[in-house]
């Protein structure tokens, strides 16, 4: 059994979703960890969830980036130690610099709130080890600044490293601007760090975990992880 | 010590796109403002400070704006200071 830390900021909302799938579905241990504190020395895996920290004031994820937690953090994910940051938690690592890029306002303006498909990019990172390349997985988003954007430059690096991991797709796993739901830079819905072990995505894994809730999918990114520590990655890895 | 009025200007960088601009733009059109050829929308952050000098306030300020303020991914930032 591993120890998952789940990182609450005030306006987190995903915290007790992202608590429910890692501690009753997938029976491992976990343990709210409030922004304030500092230790992470305990845990196995931290998972920054998703929701409205500090109210998306200034810019999504801005203010939640300085959070003191936010130091140490950083200083487990540069030990490999593996983080997964869903929708808001995704905003909050590309504003602390852990992840190129940030999230802007969807191009449609509106809050999409919906199941997507996404398809597999990347199966070498952390969180996608028991899946394979291609394979399509359906997932639900809910987010208002989804729309992924970087610099020409940062795009080059991110396709060059296979740091995209997910892109949007439909249903047969065909990248389309149809299934883009938000206006997203080559579709991308999710990308990891040069090293694998920091996985920032729109989609919430943690709301399709259970069959009674529509889809399992995102078990499978759970199941990833928890697989990947069992190999003792997580000590080998380096920053 | 004196009190410096500063105003900072965020906007999206020319090459981002700006939805909400936009938006802004067709509402135009629909009130029958069709002479307005584009419209983009910042934010206007006003803070009051105490310092020595307004070039101390500068660099500071430009502190502010690299570290919080705006991101430099997306957006570009004026600073204007008044005593």
């Amino acid at each position: 059994m591993y120890k998952f830390g789940v990182i609450v900021f005030p306006g987190s909302n995903c915290d007790h979703d992202s608590y429910h799938a890692i501690k009753h579905v997938m029976g491992q241990d976990c343990e709210f960890v409030w922004h304030e504190d500092t230790n992470l020395g305990r845990f196995d895996c931290i998972i920054i969830p998703g929701g409205f920290s500090y109210g998306d004031y200034l810019r999504t994820g801005a203010i939640a980036s300085l959070s003191p937690i936010m130091d140490s953090v950083e200083k487990f994910a540069s030990r490999g130690g593996p983080v997964l940051g869903t929708c808001n938690g995704f905003q909050i690592l590309v504003e602390a610099g852990l992840l190129p890029g940030v999230l802007i306002r969807n191009s449609s303006l509106q809050f999409v709130c919906r199941w997507v498909n996404i398809r597999v990019e990347n199966n070498k990172t952390a969180f996608t080890g028991n899946l394979k390349g291609g394979d399509v997985l359906r997932i639900p988003v809910a987010h208002g600044e989804g729309s992924y954007y970087c610099t020409g430059e940062d795009l080059k690096a991110l396709e060059e490293n296979s740091q995209v991991v997910f892109r949007y797709c439909d249903g047969e796993g065909n990248v389309t601007p149809e299934s883009n739901p938000n206006g997203s830079i080559g579709n991308i819905a999710g990308i990891c760090s040069k090293a694998g072990n920091v996985l920032g995505m729109m989609p919430h894994p943690e709301r399709c975990s259970e069959s009674v809730l529509g889809g399992a999918g995102g078990k499978l990114i759970f199941e990833s992880v928890i697989s990947w520590l069992g190999h003792g990655k997580k000590t080998k890895s380096k920053a | 010590m004196k009190e410096f009025k500063v105003k900072v200007e965020v906007r999206l960088k020319p090459v981002v796109l700006d939805p909400q601009g936009k938006s802004v733009l067709s509402a135009l059109a629909n009130l029958g403002f069709e002479e307005v050829r584009d419209a983009r929308v910042g934010k206007l952050i006003e803070l009051r400070i105490r310092d020595g000098s307004a070039e101390s306030v500068r660099n500071r300020v430009d502190e502010m704006c690299r570290k919080l303020l705006s991101n430099p991914v997306i957006e570009d930032f004026v600073v204007n200071i008044e005593e």
